[in-house]
């Protein structure tokens, strides 16, 4: 379980995460959503430890991410933050080896070896193995670094906008292994997503943030709601299901004079 | 060299070559050895191989070995190609630390020297660190250029202060790198040097990891800052040691690691056998061609290092530094 007990974070005067306090259940897929500046990839990076809350505690499986050792954390808990630039020439095998680094610091296993490949076909770049990170796009790095966290193996995983640089194709791919991950492997999930169409297809619960504050939380069918959505994002909205999955339409000029005839 | 990013042979079949190459290099190396130790005015004897061509031989291989350690630890931690301890201020403000601590305590025996060598490079990556974080991330050659002012700054103020106190002549001594007075008894700190380096070996993993940049290194579960402060150490010792017994050697830091991660990649473990190989090797040829090419006279390695690491480094530029990095 992941809880999060009156956390604060600001920028310089700017307060970007303002007194959140919200549980997260073991399993299942967990969506942060809300408008640009909503504080979710800030909340996400207190929660991994990436960023230092001004007040307020975290714990990751009852571990206070704040005051557990690295090592111990990184094992039970994985995160992948937005920037995947490297200066440093790597191969994708090496980048997704230290996946395994938490578990083994740096002496990899016959078994580690294994995951590493595993981590590899599942995000479709066991060819790309031996070419170096600055020599493939960015859609192909992205999905080197989620193999590194998937290769972490841990029972928590944050993934900051995991779908960034990726086309049609690799992003459906990516949330279809987002799914099994957490069914199968039975890992905790939270993901912040921009396209909350995939939140509401892949996502048990959605949690939307709005100036720092979360406005509203539940499972797809009570946040994938007209007015709640056009309170979150401040913009008008129309919601129509297909296949038994809502989706949010929102060509804001139109769709605030529907056309008649 | 891969200018281009054409397909690469898998690793399997990739590797065995790559260390057949290392092989060559490591036999190149032994008989580099070997002419050093041979190479030199007197005749040979046994006195002569022990108190002179040997320690010389051994503070050449240490100090090129242990400087191109350095340079590919700087270049991991700061993320920047450019930087080494000759191009951060490191040595220039293990310099100024020499300089203050023979004002201070004229006597002071040499550990004592070495320490305030140490510290004072240690401030300096201190000093370094903070002012290039100020840059923005993509200003790749600001962070040297930073470095290179620092370095300015902090090196003509060593020199104003040896100007005043009548200590110019060791302050060049240090300014300069040269093996010509190294004999038995005098070059032993290099020896700290070493263990720096086997330091850096056994680490090597995390420096590639902090690499990676701080958020990634975090989430792998390493202690980014400790990982920086260690770095940093390892690489004062080694800056400040090498000034004290044989001056500055600028080029080796920098020539080194960027022609090694080029054809071996950044993975800090992967490319020491060739930094160390490579560090020492080259600049054992650079001190026989000082000792040779006016024979009997010698020339500062300084400039042999000079011309040569600048020409190399030259021809790496033209040849698309970005490709590598």
């Amino acid at each position: 379980m992941i809880s999060v007990q009156h956390v604060t974070t600001s920028y310089g005067r700017t307060v970007v995460v303002d007194d959140v306090s919200l549980t997260i259940a073991d399993g299942g897929v967990t969506a942060l959503v809300g408008p640009n500046g909503a504080g979710k990839s800030t909340l996400l990076k207190v929660i991994a430890r990436l960023l230092q809350a001004d007040a307020g505690v975290v714990t990751v499986a009852d571990l206070d991410v704040a005051r557990t050792a690295p090592e111990v954390l990184a094992r039970r808990l994985a995160v992948l933050a937005q920037d995947t630039q490297v200066p440093v020439r790597l191969t994708v095998r090496d980048l997704v080896t230290f996946g395994r680094f938490p578990h083994t610091r740096g002496r990899p296993t016959a078994e580690d070896h294994a995951l590493v490949e595993e981590a590899m076909a599942h995000l479709d770049i066991t060819d790309l193995a031996d070419r170096y990170l600055d020599e493939i796009s960015g859609g192909q790095r992205q999905r080197a670094f989620i193999a590194m966290v998937f290769a972490q193996d841990t029972d928590h995983l944050l993934l900051d906008e995991p779908l960034n640089n990726l086309d049609m194709r690799h992003g459906a791919q990516l949330m279809q292994i987002v799914r099994d991950a957490a069914d199968r492997r039975g890992t905790s999930i939270v993901l912040v997503v921009h396209d909350i169409n995939a939140a509401s297809v892949f996502a048990d619960h959605i949690i939307a943030l709005k100036d720092g504050r979360v406005v509203t939380q539940g499972p797809p069918q009570e946040v994938m709601v007209e007015d709640v959505l056009e309170s979150v994002f401040d913009v008008p909205v129309r919601v129509v299901e297909v296949d038994g999955y809502r989706h949010a339409i929102h060509l804001s000029g139109r769709l605030a004079r529907p056309r008649t005839g | 060299m891969s200018v281009s990013a054409p397909a690469r042979t898998p690793a399997t079949t990739g590797r065995a070559p790559r260390r057949a190459w290392l092989i060559v290099a490591i036999v190149g190396l032994v008989l580099l050895t070997a002419a050093s130790v041979m190479v030199g005015v007197a005749d040979q004897d046994w006195q002569i191989l022990t108190t002179s061509r040997l320690p010389r031989t051994a503070a050449v291989m240490l100090a090129g070995a242990s400087l191109a350690v350095a340079g590919l630890i700087m270049q991991l931690l700061t993320r920047n190609p450019f930087v080494e301890p000759a191009t951060a201020g490191t040595m220039e403000f293990a310099g100024l630390g020499l300089v203050l601590v023979m004002l201070t305590l004229p006597g002071a025996p040499i550990w004592l020297r070495m320490l305030a060598g140490t510290a004072a490079a240690l401030a300096g990556s201190a000093v370094f660190l903070r002012l290039i974080s100020r840059l923005s991330r993509g200003d790749i050659l600001g962070v040297p250029l930073v470095g290179l002012v620092l370095g300015g700054v902090v090196g003509a103020a060593s020199t104003f202060l040896a100007y005043r106190n009548d200590l110019v002549q060791s302050l060049n001594a240090w300014l300069t790198g040269d093996f010509s007075a190294v004999i038995s008894g005098r070059y032993e700190l290099l020896w700290l040097s070493g263990v720096a380096t086997v330091v850096a070996v056994v680490v090597a993993d995390r420096f590639t990891i902090a690499s990676l940049g701080h958020e990634v290194a975090t989430n792998l579960g390493l202690d980014h800052r400790r990982a920086m402060a260690l770095g940093m150490t390892i690489v004062s010792v080694i800056s400040a040691s090498t000034v004290v017994t044989v001056g500055m050697l600028p080029f080796i830091g920098l020539v080194v690691p960027n022609l090694v991660t080029r054809i071996v990649g950044g993975h800090a473990r992967r490319a020491l056998p060739w930094v160390l190989v490579l560090g020492a090797g080259a600049t054992l040829l650079c001190d026989l061609v000082a000792r040779t090419l006016r024979y009997p006279y010698e020339l500062p390695i300084g400039l042999v290092v000079g011309v040569a690491g600048g020409l190399v480094f030259l021809v790496m530029l033209l040849r698309g530094f970005d490709r590598a990095h």
